[in-house]
């Protein structure tokens, strides 16, 4: 009945193979996956999930799905009658992945040029079994970036098995390619018996190395001022309140972390929206007040009283930063709260093969670029920059010219508050929000500060970039902690050679 | 911009008759009173001293040590260390080894290595545990690697003159480093969950209720003796130097004195002290892990201090009672409002209170 059937249907399954896919051993199993990915059917493909679903079952010689207690014949897509003895066709986690590999590899037929894009690069680490496929797909590509995916992919399977001059081909070929992948069959290739295929491997070796190389260092300059930024924006505000004013704020931190929560509110607020992207642009300047008016209640009520005390200002603060946890923790759960990243921010710009920049990196990095500018301009341009900076070198000089010094001292704090507040909002976009996010900060940032000298932003700029790097280029040797601790015993030695900084403001000011 | 330092000459005294008679009958309830209402009264009586109040009683004794070492280094030298924490966590670490050693092949994998050294597949002891087996070298290393590391360490920032806030927070940032250390596997100290599951100290089952009591009365007597040691040195001329270098380093150098030494010798001895407040303090809650390394632990203990009223050491005993009594009452009472109570602490002592408590009965 089904041959009958078959004669009649324009696209017909390849009998030999669903029968070699319903009865074979695993290896037959596989290369009949294969087969019918290469006829290119969409009755192939629904046969295949039928399969990874566990649905195809077979009875005598009769192959069929078994769906809701009914039979449907695979070839004719006809109902059966279910008969009383079947048997599983077993499909085991090797099996699985082919069929994963394999209905991915159907999308290459796609006319969406994304997703015949994404399938070939789904595939690149697929087995033998898909060549066919590939080869086949390689004929209609017609788009440049596919058709080198496809080809290295190719090349990569022939290496496997293969005549030995479609081997040598192959290398050749995988010699343009600066995928990671590409490195470890080159290295199983160069340990080859063959001297030839050893000879030519070892070169395209060579070739690969390079192109990865100038990737892997792209990338890590890329990790070291994306971290810089990081380290930038959170120490910014800190060397306003530490650097100029004097105040060891160990409250920071949690300024940071309000940043943090104000853009959680402002999400939720914006959520169901059909603007919800657009809610980071809002949270901008409500993080910024939202820090900017706890700081300044914060300077008002405690810190104020404290000047010239920096010890109990240091447990002051700390205390403070204690309460605003737990503040936190009592509104809103001690668990991370979620924040999304708008669509905008996600994705990342492919610069290398095996280079991806992120665009939520980028974006901050231009956030930290754009504050700082912001910051230097308020502080050098400003009547309030002029006021700072006045009562910073001379306060009782300040104040005799009629400068408000105490309120001087304030809308300093708030602005410093503030800035912390906007890198709040920038952490969002790349770590856990909870309630200790600013913990992981504070030791950080006063480094930064302290490292870079007090009382002056370009130093800070300067030591938040230095640090980033070196973190990053520690880490890419020895890992992340020990890197880290190389990074902290390394300040802690510089702060001992040179205690006021990279950038020591030259004056007459006497220690005191 | 000078801070000023109040001292409260009475107390630099240290102490009147009355005074020594609070001291003594500290004493006599230590080492008499509740041993006998701990081991001789029966439990079902209502003076029994449960072993609950034993354990907590021996911690913040142990506290205390530290907070008088604080007291030491802040309150007479006026150096704020933030890394007192990391040297009691060193000695806890130095009796730690000792304590895993101790349980031999009681552990979960009846191995001769500690169960974190068979679940991360080492084959023998790294080099840090060399001689560990032995009760001696633990105390040794619990005491000496505190006080060596704050010798180099002070040795190069006081030559430097770092000081003031500049110190804590390098200190501060060591602690922080250093807890990282702790928590990797590979430093070979049992990572995130230190040591625990300790069986014997000296042979002796560590959770008996008389090896409980013999803890606790070591611990008194170390703290009874740090106490009147730490008179001795402050009431030395040793003592008045570094009161003066306090309140006025630069004239104490150009008085002739080398002040380096001074706060270096302070800031060991002060460092060996929480060393053996640390080792004391491991056999008695039985588990040390990096946590107890964390800079909020360090800057937790220079509150105590506060607390008390600086440059009392008296203060700094009742501080680390005050604060960790309340917190022991909190935590059970009140979880969540444990932090804001002590964030109310920390603020209401340093705006309020610049003496302490012990400032605050000293002016009736």
């Amino acid at each position: 009945m089904a041959a009958f059937f078959l004669s009649f249907s324009a696209h017909a399954l390849d009998r030999s193979a669903v029968e070699k896919l319903a009865f074979g051993d695993g290896d037959e199993k596989i290369e009949a996956i294969g087969a019918l990915v290469a006829e290119g059917d969409p009755k192939a493909a629904e046969l295949l999930k039928g399969f990874a679903e566990g649905e195809l079952q077979t009875s005598g010689k009769q192959i069929f799905f078994v769906r809701g207690g009914k039979a449907v014949d695979v070839f004719s897509g006809k109902p059966v009658p279910l008969p009383a003895e079947r048997e599983d066709v077993v499909a085991n986690n090797r099996l699985r992945g082919a069929v994963a590999s394999a209905l991915g590899a159907f999308k290459l037929n796609s006319q969406d040029r994304n997703e015949r894009l994404a399938a070939a690069q789904a595939l690149s680490d697929a087995g033998a079994a898909m060549l066919p496929l590939i080869r086949k797909a390689l004929e209609r590509e017609a788009d440049p970036e596919i058709r080198g995916l496809l080809d290295m992919t190719a090349a990569g399977m022939e290496l496997k098995d293969g005549s030995k001059e479609a081997r040598i081909a192959a290398i050749r070929k995988l010699a343009g390619s600066a995928n990671p992948g590409t490195k470890t069959l080159l290295l199983e290739a160069a340990s080859d018996p063959d001297e030839d295929i050893r000879r030519e491997a070892q070169q395209s070796l060579r070739a690969v190395d390079g192109r990865l190389a100038l990737g892997e260092w792209l990338g890590l300059a890329f990790a070291g001022v994306s971290l810089g930024s990081i380290l930038l924006l959170a120490a910014l505000g800190l060397a306003i309140t530490y650097g100029l004013m004097g105040v060891i704020n160990m409250a920071h931190g949690e300024l940071i972390m309000i940043g943090a929560y104000a853009t959680y509110v402002v999400q939720n607020l914006f959520r169901g929206s059909p603007v919800f992207d657009l809610y980071l642009v809002a949270a901008v300047p409500i993080s910024f007040l939202a820090a900017a008016l706890v700081g300044i209640a914060l300077e008002r009520s405690v810190i104020r009283w404290l000047y010239g005390r920096p010890l109990e200002t240091l447990l002051a603060t700390w205390g403070i930063s204690l309460v605003l946890i737990q503040a936190v923790r009592t509104l809103f759960g001690a668990q991370n709260v979620q924040v999304e990243n708008p669509a905008f921010m996600s994705g990342g710009i492919q610069v290398l093969s095996n280079v991806v920049l992120p665009w939520n990196r980028i974006v901050i990095i231009a956030f930290a670029v754009s504050i700082l500018i912001a910051t230097w301009m308020l502080l050098a341009k400003t009547r309030l920059g002029l006021y700072i900076r006045g009562v910073t070198q001379n306060r009782a000089m300040a104040e005799c010219v009629g400068v408000p010094t105490s309120r001087v001292d304030t809308w300093a704090f708030g602005l410093g508050s503030g800035i912390a507040g906007l890198a709040g909002c920038a952490l969002t976009q790349i770590g856990n929000v909870g309630p200790e996010l600013g913990q992981g900060y504070i030791v950080d940032s006063f480094l930064v500060v302290v490292f870079g000298g007090v009382g002056q932003l370009a130093g800070t700029v300067y030591a938040a970039l230095m640090l980033g790097f070196a973190n990053k280029l520690l880490e890419s040797w020895s890992g992340a902690v020990l890197a880290k601790i190389a990074v902290l015993v390394f300040i802690i030695f510089f702060i001992q050679r040179r205690p006021q900084g990279l950038f020591a403001l030259r004056g007459r000011a006497v220690e005191t | 911009m000078t801070p000023k330092m109040v001292t409260v000459t009475n107390f630099s005294r240290l102490y009147g008759p009355r005074g020594w008679a609070i001291l003594g009958t500290c004493a006599v309830v230590a080492f008499v009173v509740i041993p006998i209402f701990n081991l001789a009264v029966p439990a079902s009586s209502p003076f029994h001293v449960s072993a609950f109040w034993v354990t907590l009683i021996g911690k913040i004794m142990c506290f205390a040590i530290v907070a008088l070492a604080l007291d030491l280094v802040w309150g007479y030298a006026g150096i704020l260390s933030l890394g007192h924490g990391l040297f009691f966590a060193l000695g806890g670490y130095g009796m730690g080894m000792y304590l895993m050693r101790q349980i031999g092949r009681q552990g979960q994998y009846q191995s001769d290595l500690p169960d974190f050294m068979v679940f991360l597949d080492w084959k023998t002891f790294p080099w840090q545990w060399w001689n560990t087996d032995q009760f001696w070298w633990a105390i040794l290393l619990a005491t000496a690697i505190p006080g060596l590391l704050a010798f180099v360490f002070g040795y190069f920032a006081f030559r430097s003159r770092v000081k003031g806030v500049y110190f804590s927070i390098i200190t501060q940032a060591l602690t922080f480093a250093a807890m990282l250390l702790f928590f990797r596997n590979n430093t070979g100290f049992g990572g995130n969950n230190g040591f625990t599951d300790f069986k014997t100290i000296l042979g002796f089952n560590i959770t008996s209720p008389e090896t409980r009591m013999s803890l606790f009365c070591i611990t008194a007597f170390f703290l009874v003796a740090t106490l009147l040691l730490g008179r001795w040195i402050v009431t030395s001329k040793f003592g008045r130097v570094l009161t003066a270098i306090r309140d006025a380093e630069p004239r104490v150098m150009f008085c002739g004195y080398n002040t380096v030494h001074y706060k270096l010798a302070i800031f060991t001895f002060s460092a060996v002290l929480c060393g053996i407040a640390g080792a004391l303090y491991v056999p008695q809650v039985g588990i040390i892990n990096p946590s107890e390394m964390s800079p909020a632990n360090s800057i937790e203990i220079a509150i105590w201090v506060a607390v008390g009223g600086r440059g009392t050491l008296a203060g700094a005993i009742l501080g680390a009672g005050l604060v960790n009594g309340a917190k022991s009452f909190f935590t059970v009472a009140f979880p969540e409002y444990w932090l804001f109570a002590l964030g109310a602490i920390f603020i209401a002592v340093t705006l309020f209170m610049p003496r302490g408590v012990l400032g605050l009965l000293a002016r009736r």
